[in-house]
C-alpha cells in the first residue's frame, strides 16, 4: 500500500434507502480506522435510493481500501470517486455573528461581498447563510472572527461530476455505466407495486 | 399469542413460508434451539417433515455445527435462535464464519414489531450487534418479504466470497397470514473471470522465477485439482496454509507445508527467499506473514483473488489478478513455460529434511499417533490451541474439505459441535475432533447431542496437558514462566466419566505403551467414543515464529528448559496466601 500524506478525498455513494444503511457504512469507516471529515445525505431523483457526500482524510491506499470494503456491501449501489474526474462541490453553512451599532455596517458589507443572505436579524446578531466551496466558506468564517462569532452550523460537502453523465469514463463510477441503477429502481418499483396488491393484516 | 391471527392450522403463514422456502432451496438440516420469539416458527416445523431439526445444547453449539457443515460440504449451513439471548448466543460462530468465509444462515426471532425498540423481554438489537460480523442482515417487516429475503440472505451467503448472513424475523411476522409465492432458488451468480493481462503478467512473472513459491489458501480450496495441474505443470513448489490445508495433496515431493507462526521450517524459509510468490485464495494474516515488512522481502507478488478488497490490503501486489481460483489456475496451467528451478528444488530438499518427528511422549506424539491413523476420507477437525497447531503441521490431505478449523477467529469451543455438523452431513465418513482439555469444556454439552440423534460417527480425543497450553506456552517465553491462570488440571473433569454421563464410550491412554491399542479401540467403536490422551504438561509447539518477528526469524526447534513448573506454581501459591 503506498503512503502518500493525507489529503480530503470526496466519495458519493449511491445507497439503498433503508433502515440502518448509515449505520453499516460509517461502521465500516470506524472499524477499519478511516477518518470521516464530512458526510452528507439527501434523496436522488429515484425514489428508494439515497446519495452520501463523505469526504475521507487520508491517502490513497486509504481511500482505495474505504472504495473496495464499500463496494461489498450489499446496499452500496454505486460508488463515485471524484478525485478521478473534474467535480463541482459545494458546502451551506450558516453563521451567526455578533453585531454593534458601529459594526453593523462592515458586517454587512462583508456578507455581501460573499453574496451571502442573511436569514436572520436580531438585535444583537445576525444570521448569515453562505454557500461555496470550502474556501470561500472558510474565508468567510475568517473575516467574520474579529466581530464574534456566537454559532455555526456546516452541513457538510456535497458534490457532482461535472458534465453530463454520459460524458464520464467508466471508470469513474466504480460498477461501470449509469445503467448499474436500472435493476436496482425496478426491483423497487416491483416492491412498492407487489405492496399495494396485498392485503397487511397487521 | 397462537391464536392472534384467527388462522386455521392449514393456512400459510410466516413460519410456513420460511420453512417452505428453506425446503425450495434444498436445506435439509437445521441446527437450532427454541424460544419464546421463535415459537411459531418451531410449531411450523411440524408441518415440514423434509427439513430435520437438530437440537443442540447451547446456540453456540448449533452455529459451529452449522459452519461445520458447510466446511465440511461447501454448502451452506443453517443455525437458528429465539430472540435476545438466544441471538447473543449465535454471535461467537457468526463472527467466526465471517473470518473463515463460511456460508452461514442465521435466522432469529425477535420480539414483535410493535415491542421492538421498547427494551421489552429477551429482546436484543441483534442485527445492531451483529452488523460488524455479517455479510449482511436483515429485518423481516414485512410478512410478504419473509421469503424473498431468505432467498436473497442465501444467495449473498454463497456468492463471491461466502460468509455469514443473519435474518431477524419479529414474531407478529412468523404469525401473519402469508399470501405470496415461495420463491425458487437464485441461480449462482458468475464468478468474473480474471483479466487477460493480468493472467499474462503473471505468466511472465513466472516464467523469469528462479525461485518461485506458491501459496494457497481456504479460498481456493474447491480449485484443488486446478491448483495442483499448475503447479505440476510449472513445477512450483507449493505452501498451503491453516485454511488451505487439502487445496493441494500432503503428498506431492512440491508440498513444502503449511507458512506462519507455526509453520514448517521448509515453508518460512522458501517465503523469505523466493523471488516471485504466487498467492492463491488467501487474505495474509498476520498469522501467516509474521511481521509484513519482514515478508518475503525479495519476492515479487501475485495475487490471485476473488474478493478485490484484499489485494494490496496487507501486502503490496505486483500483480493483482482478481477472479475466480479455478479459471486464473486453469489459465495459467495452460500457458504453462519451462522454468529452471533445479537448484531451487535441491534447497528447498534441504529444508524439508529438517521436517521434525515428535520422538518423544508428548502432546505432539499424541497427535501424530492419531492423524496417523486416519484415512484420507477422514474429516479431521481441530479445535483451539497447542493440538491445533500440531494437528496442522503433522496431518497430511489429500483432498480439500478434510480439515475443518477456526482459522481467523481462533474460537475456542469450536472443534467438538463443528465436528456434529460435519459427521451429520457426511454420516458415511468418520468424523474425528482433536480437541484441548480447555476448549472441549467450553462446548462439551453438545455430547448430549450426539446421544440425542444417535450420531456414530463423531470420534473426539482430548489431549489432555492440563493447562491452557497455547497461553502457558506463551507465558513461558514471553512472560518469564508467571503461568497466570491457566492451570486446569486440579478442577478438569473425569473426561471418561463425563463421556459415559451422555452414554458415550470412552478410553484413555496416559503413555506411549497404551496408546496404540487405546486409539484402536476407540476408532473401533461402533458408536461415536471418547479418547483422553493424558499429556505431560510442559510441552510447546515448534517452530514458531514470535508474534511481531519476520518469518525468517523462526524458532525452530523447542528451547532448552528447566522444567520448575510446579516451583513456579509454589510460588503463585505462597504469593495468592500472602496477599
Amino acid at each position: 500500500m503506498s503512503h502518500t500524506p493525507p489529503i480530503d478525498q470526496l466519495l458519493s455513494i449511491l445507497v439503498r434507502d433503508e433502515p440502518r444503511v448509515l449505520t453499516r457504512i460509517t461502521a465500516l469507516f470506524g472499524r477499519r480506522g478511516y477518518n470521516i471529515r464530512s458526510l452528507s445525505v439527501g434523496n436522488t431523483e429515484h425514489p428508494g435510493i439515497s446519495r452520501m457526500t463523505i469526504v475521507v482524510s487520508g491517502d490513497r491506499g486509504v481511500v482505495e481500501q474505504a472504495i473496495k470494503q464499500l463496494e461489498k456491501l450489499h446496499d452500496v449501489i454505486k460508488i463515485i470517486d471524484h478525485s478521478l474526474e473534474k467535480f463541482v462541490d459545494r458546502e451551506l453553512v450558516l453563521v451567526k455573528v455578533a453585531i454593534t451599532p458601529e459594526s453593523r455596517v462592515e458586517v454587512r458589507q462583508i456578507a455581501e461581498d460573499f453574496r451571502s443572505r442573511i436569514v436572520d436579524v436580531g438585535r444583537h446578531a445576525l444570521t448569515f447563510e453562505v454557500t461555496g466551496d470550502e474556501g470561500k466558506l472558510t474565508a468567510f468564517i475568517e473575516q467574520m472572527r474579529p466581530f464574534g462569532i456566537l454559532e455555526t452550523m456546516r452541513t457538510g460537502r456535497i458534490a457532482l461530476t461535472r458534465g453530463s453523465n454520459a460524458d464520464i469514463p467508466a471508470h469513474v463510477y466504480h460498477e461501470g455505466e449509469t445503467e448499474t441503477l436500472r435493476p436496482v429502481v425496478e426491483g423497487i418499483e416491483a416492491r412498492e407495486e407487489r405492496a399495494r396488491g396485498v392485503p397487511n393484516l397487521f | 399469542m397462537g391464536n392472534d391471527t384467527g388462522l386455521q392450522r392449514g393456512d400459510m403463514t410466516g413460519a410456513k413460508a420460511l420453512w417452505a422456502t428453506l425446503a425450495n432451496h434444498g436445506i435439509t438440516t437445521v441446527f437450532g434451539y427454541p424460544g419464546g420469539a421463535i415459537m411459531p416458527v418451531y410449531d411450523a416445523l411440524t408441518f415440514y417433515p423434509e427439513v430435520r431439526h437438530v437440537l443442540t445444547r447451547h446456540e453456540q453449539g448449533a452455529a459451529h455445527a452449522a459452519e461445520g457443515w458447510a466446511k465440511a460440504t461447501g454448502e451452506i449451513g443453517v443455525c437458528m435462535a429465539t430472540s435476545g439471548p438466544g441471538a447473543t448466543n449465535l454471535v461467537t460462530g457468526l463472527a467466526d464464519a465471517m473470518l473463515d468465509s463460511v456460508p452461514l444462515l442465521a435466522i432469529t426471532g425477535n420480539v414483535a414489531r410493535h415491542l421492538m425498540g421498547t427494551d421489552a423481554f429477551q429482546e436484543a438489537d441483534i442485527t445492531g450487534i451483529t452488523l460488524p460480523i455479517t455479510k449482511h442482515n436483515y429485518v423481516v417487516r414485512e410478512v410478504e418479504d419473509l421469503p424473498r429475503i431468505i432467498a436473497e440472505a442465501i444467495r449473498i451467503a454463497r456468492s463471491g466470497r461466502p460468509g455469514p448472513v443473519l435474518v431477524d424475523i419479529p414474531k407478529d411476522i412468523q404469525l401473519a397470514a402469508f399470501h405470496g409465492e415461495i420463491p425458487a432458488p437464485h441461480a449462482r451468480p458468475e464468478i468474473p473471470a480474471p483479466a487477460p493481462e493480468a493472467i499474462e503478467r503473471a505468466r511472465d512473472m513466472l516464467s523469469g522465477a528462479k525461485k518461485p513459491v506458491m501459496m494457497v489458501g481456504g479460498g481456493a480450496l474447491d480449485a484443488a485439482p486446478e491448483i495442483t495441474a499448475l503447479a505440476r505443470a510449472w513445477d512450483i513448489p507449493v505452501i498451503t496454509t491453516l485454511m488451505g490445508l487439502g487445496a493441494f495433496p500432503s503428498s506431492d515431493p512440491l508440498w513444502l507445508g503449511m507458512p506462519g507462526m507455526h509453520g514448517s521450517v521448509a515453508a518460512n524459509r522458501a517465503i523469505s527467499e523466493a523471488d516471485v510468490l504466487l498467492g492463491i485464495g488467501l487474505r495474509f494474516d498476520d498469522r501467516v506473514t509474521g511481521r509484513v515488512n519482514g515478508f518475503a522481502p525479495g519476492a515479487a507478488i501475485i495475487h490471485i483473488e476473488l474478493d478485490a478488497a484484499e489485494i494490496g490490503k496487507i501486502i503490496r501486489t505486483h500483480v493483482p489478478v482478481r477472479g475466480d481460483a479455478k479459471v486464473a489456475a486453469r489459465l495459467l496451467t495452460e500457458g504453462a513455460r519451462p522454468i529452471q528451478t533445479a537448484e531451487w528444488r535441491a534447497t528447498l530438499a534441504e529444508w524439508t529434511s529438517r521436517t521434525e518427528t515428535p520422538g518423544k511422549w508428548g502432546a505432539g506424539y499424541a497427535v501424530k499417533a492419531v492423524v496417523d491413523r486416519l484415512s484420507e476420507n477422514d474429516i479431521l477437525s481441530s479445535d483451539v490451541g497447542q493440538h491445533q497447531m500440531l494437528a496442522a503441521q503433522l496431518a497430511r490431505f489429500e483432498k480439500p474439505r478434510r480439515w475443518i478449523n477456526s482459522g481467523g477467529l481462533g474460537t475456542m469451543g469450536f472443534g467438538f459441535p463443528a465436528a456434529i455438523g460435519a459427521g451429520m452431513a457426511e454420516p458415511g465418513v468418520r468424523s474425528v475432533v482433536i480437541a484441548g482439555d480447555g476448549g472441549f469444556q467450553m462446548t462439551a454439552q453438545e455430547l448430549a447431542t450426539l446421544k440425542m440423534y444417535d450420531i456414530r460417527n463423531v470420534k473426539i480425543c482430548v489431549v489432555n496437558n492440563s493447562f491452557l497450553g497455547m497461553v502457558r506456552q506463551w507465558q513461558e517465553m514471553f512472560h518469564e514462566k508467571r503461568y497466570s491462570e491457566v492451570w486446569l488440571g486440579d478442577s478438569n473433569p473425569d473426561f471418561l466419566k463425563l463421556a459415559d454421563a451422555y452414554d458415550v464410550p470412552g478410553y484413555r491412554a496416559t503413555n506411549a505403551e497404551e496408546l496404540p491399542a487405546a486409539i484402536d479401540a476407540w476408532l473401533a467403536d461402533p458408536k461415536s467414543a471418547l479418547l483422553e490422551v493424558v499429556v505431560p504438561h510442559e510441552h510447546g509447539v515448534f517452530p514458531m515464529v514470535p508474534a511481531g518477528a519476520a518469518l525468517y526469524e523462526m524458532i525452530e526447534t523447542e528451547p532448552g528448559r528447566t522444567p520448575d513448573l510446579h516451583d513456579a506454581m509454589d510460588k503463585a501459591a505462597e504469593e495468592a496466601k500472602n496477599a
